[in-house]
């Protein structure tokens, strides 16, 4: 999205519900925090063999608000089950912190996105229960969800809002999954020095009839 | 000493070359195995895998889940250092920005290269391969044939360690016995893929790369490759030794600290640098060949990045292997009285005729790789198997409306789950969240498969680097290059190509392509994307219309070598590396021969 696109689409969910204001009487997701702060990134020779903790390369710049709404859609999004634990549980809140703090391209036009996805489901919320999209009953932020999380079905004032979901949901699923947890869920069993290499089970070769 | 500083290089050196990747790493290594003494002069800084290689690192310890940045295009874990398609400081210019006529110019500053991060992908080109004018009119012979490359390439095949097998099909050679090595077992989405492949007269065989999947024959090997030299024998079993085999984990392009594939940096340099034969500087950024009084080339001008001093080292021969298009770049700056248009250049072709690999790709979802048990799919990263080209005659006969072919590498598999795992899957799931959600991302995972078509480009008067005409300069104040790009048909169309057989191949398997692009112009990389680029000082039989003779030694001056891959007239669709060693073996022999006759 483009900053005009992005500025349209504020200015629509305002006028959806203009009168919501942060506790501050701010907007909660304000567009001062649209651009990260200037860094240069990890540069071209980063140590590669030591773990990085997020924030150590770029400051973090979700407000505390932000957060509170990212934890609440990222569990939306993967809830705990019997396999394992919800997203947040495993730091995908703080992937998605230093994914929008970014000072890469891609995730430089991934901030607005996100972050004006926020105001709208802020926006959405003060429309439908007037509350923040955080503080909602469960019922009611599942009804929001539901209305913008398929781009091909989402109303054409709602497309805009499928973006930001499907982009939400992408960056969701790729913390979640790449962490210890999200691995274990899937059965990655890989990542592991062996002696040597047997390639397919001949029975499952069997089973599936590729042999 | 064999890291020296500017300041403790010796006077007395026979040979230096210029770049340490797959070609420098190569050519020092034949040079000093047989006794001569080579300065070996990197851009960038000295790099040790061994302790340096994230070997089983996971995403979730990396920045951005380790995904791709500019400052580092293949992921945070990416063995590059300093290097990419934009390299700081280092700018170049490109004549156009549009998708058909951009080239993208990839650059690894740091000891080895790009042979740290490689595919390692180790194709023979085959006979048709060198002749490719003599068989279809188009692009340019090589002054050589197969038959003259095929002694090095079973060199380089016992050296470094190529898994593989010979097949016996139509220009893809076999290699003589013990040159392979075993290649690892398919894994469930190979016979898949093996399957319908089949089904569509689509012949898939075991890859070829370099990487070990049983320790080398330090006994036998280093006979083979060093005949009657008993000294290099010792250094070469002594090297071998200190390899691994593959431990089936890690992804190879983050390099590999116990030295089970393929780099210049484990491969090449340490038995070069045990002969004691071997000077390293690194941070020498070298811009100018310089030219003595008597025609030959005396040295070569370089800036040491570390005190920004401009410094010269003299040798009898200078060998460039700097990557295709920065040799060519040190070329064309190397001007004189004599050569006012760039060294060597009399014939005007340095910088022309730069190739890339036509590539494309497509992926699919199969459902009967859906919701398998868990699988240990790691191998050894991937190739386990490919298809060579397999429409020789029906594009002879003029059948399919482009000339040349292409090879397709394809995977799938459970692999190391990633910040790509469980994205874009809404045209699978219609866009689901929550515990359907997760059920899904369970059942998808390991259910998708890829395709990657690798083809020929044929060279063309439109595909050229040259000094910028508008004065841009490095942070140095060398000049760079600028770059012009065109695709014919036959590249456009072969891309085209690779898009509907690839569909063809998820469909047979009851899959559902991801997209299937059937204009060839969209669906091929841009130019330099696939980072094969090769050409720009091409050898040929004729000083008139070519840079090099077939030794890659320059027509123009007697004691200048290119030995890297901008020697090559044609890009074949097999992946250059192998061929950039075999070639810079068989030169490096050559100048051997001429330093013991004092012809140079």
């Amino acid at each position: 999205m483009d900053r005009r696109t992005s500025i349209k689409w504020m200015l629509a969910a305002s006028a959806a519900w203009p009168a919501w204001r942060g506790a501050a009487g701010q907007p909660r997701h304000g567009r001062a925090l649209l651009r990260p702060p200037a860094t240069p990134g990890y540069g071209t020779d980063p140590d590669l063999v030591t773990p990085h903790k997020r924030g150590e390369f770029w400051p973090l710049t979700l407000s505390a608000a932000q957060r509170r709404l990212a934890t609440v859609l990222s569990d939306l999004i993967i809830p705990a089950d019997e396999h394992s634990p919800s997203a947040s549980a495993v730091g995908v809140v703080e992937f998605i912190d230093e994914w929008v703090s970014a000072p890469y391209p891609r995730q430089q036009r991934d901030r607005p996105v996100v972050l004006d996805g926020f105001t709208w489901l802020d926006a959405e919320g003060g429309r439908r229960g007037g509350k923040g999209f955080a503080e909602l009953d469960v019922a009611t932020q599942t009804a929001i969800c539901d209305s913008i999380c398929s781009a091909t079905r989402a109303a054409p004032d709602r497309r805009e809002a499928a973006r930001f979901f499907a982009l939400y949901r992408d960056l969701t699923a790729g913390a979640f999954y790449s962490s210890p947890e999200g691995r274990k869920d899937l059965g990655y069993i890989g990542n592991v020095p062996l002696t040597s290499f047997e390639g397919a089970p001949p029975e499952l070769l069997k089973k599936l009839k590729l042999t | 000493m064999p890291f020296v500083t500017p300041k403790s290089q010796q006077r007395a050196y026979d040979v230096i070359v210029v770049g340490s990747g797959a070609a420098g790493g190569q050519t020092a290594y034949t040079l000093c195995m047989e006794g001569a003494r080579v300065l070996m002069l990197e851009a960038g800084r000295r790099y040790r895998p061994e302790t340096e290689t994230p070997m089983f690192q996971t995403p979730d310890l990396a920045p951005l889940g380790g995904e791709g940045t500019p400052q580092k295009p293949f992921g945070f874990y990416d063995a590059t250092v300093d290097g990419g398609w934009q390299v700081p400081g280092e700018p170049y210019v490109r004549a156009t920005e549009d998708h058909g006529g951009r080239f993208d110019w990839w650059r690894a500053r740091m000891l080895g290269g790009r042979t740290n991060h490689w595919g390692r992908i180790s194709l023979r080109n085959g006979p048709y391969d060198f002749k490719p004018k003599s068989r279809d009119g188009l692009g340019f012979d090589w002054p050589i044939g197969y038959e003259d490359l095929a002694p090095y390439y079973d060199k380089v095949e016992l050296l470094i360690g190529v898994y593989g097998t010979s097949e016996g099909l139509e220009n893809t050679p076999n290699s003589p016995a013990g040159c392979l090595l075993p290649p690892p077992k398919p894994i469930v989405s190979d016979y898949a893929i093996a399957r319908s492949a089949r089904g569509l007269g689509i012949p898939t065989i075991p890859g070829h790369r370099a990487v070990l999947t049983r320790a080398l024959d330090h006994r036998s090997n280093p006979g083979r490759i060093h005949p009657g030299n008993t000294r290099a024998q010792e250094v070469l079993a002594a090297a071998m030794q200190t390899r691994a085999p593959c431990l089936w984990a890690t992804p190879c392009g983050r390099g590999c600290s116990i030295r089970a594939n393929y780099q210049s940096t484990t491969v090449h340099l340490p038995p070069a640098l045990a002969t004691g034969k071997l000077d390293i500087t690194t941070d020498a950024m070298v811009y100018e060949v310089t030219l003595g009084p008597d025609g030959k080339a005396s040295g070569v001008s370089f800036v040491d990045r570390r005190s920004g001093r401009h410094e010269h080292a003299n040798a009898r021969v200078v060998v460039l292997a700097a990557s295709a298009c920065e040799s060519a770049r040190i070329l064309l700056n190397s001007k004189s009285s004599r050569f006012p248009d760039g060294l060597a250049n009399s014939s005007g072709k340095v910088g022309r005729y730069i190739m890339d690999t036509v590539g494309s790709d497509v992926s699919g979802q199969v459902p009967l790789l859906e919701s398998l048990p868990p699988l240990n799919e790691d191998a050894a990263d991937g190739h386990q198997l490919y298809t060579p080209w397999w429409l020789y005659k029906e594009q002879l006969a003029g059948k399919l409306g482009f000339a040349r072919g292409y090879h397709i590498e394809f995977g799938g598999g459970k692999r190391m789950p990633g910040p790509g795992t469980g994205a874009g899957l809404e045209w699978l799931t219609g866009g689901n969240y929550g515990a359907k959600f997760k059920q899904d991302v369970r059942r998808y995972y390991g259910s998708f498969v890829g395709f990657s078509g690798r083809g020929e480009m044929i060279p063309n008067d439109n595909s050229y680097c040259e000094i910028d005409p508008g004065g841009v300069k490095d942070k140095w104040g060398i000049p760079v290059l600028r770059f012009h790009w065109k695709w014919s048909e036959h590249e456009t169309r072969q891309a085209a190509h690779m898009q509907r057989t690839f569909g063809e191949i998820i469909e047979a398997m009851g899959g559902k392509p991801e997209k299937i692009e059937t204009d060839g112009a969209k669906a091929i990389a841009p130019g330099g994307l696939i980072i094969h680029e090769v050409g720009g000082t091409i050898m040929g039989a004729d000083p008139k219309v070519s840079v090099t003779n077939q030794w890659c030694q320059t027509w123009d001056v007697p004691n200048l070598f290119v030995t890297d891959g901008a020697v090559f007239p044609s890009n074949a669709d097999k992946n250059p590396t192998l061929t950039i060693m075999a070639v810079a073996w068989r030169a490096s022999d050559h100048i051997l021969a001429s330093l013991r006759r004092k012809e140079l």
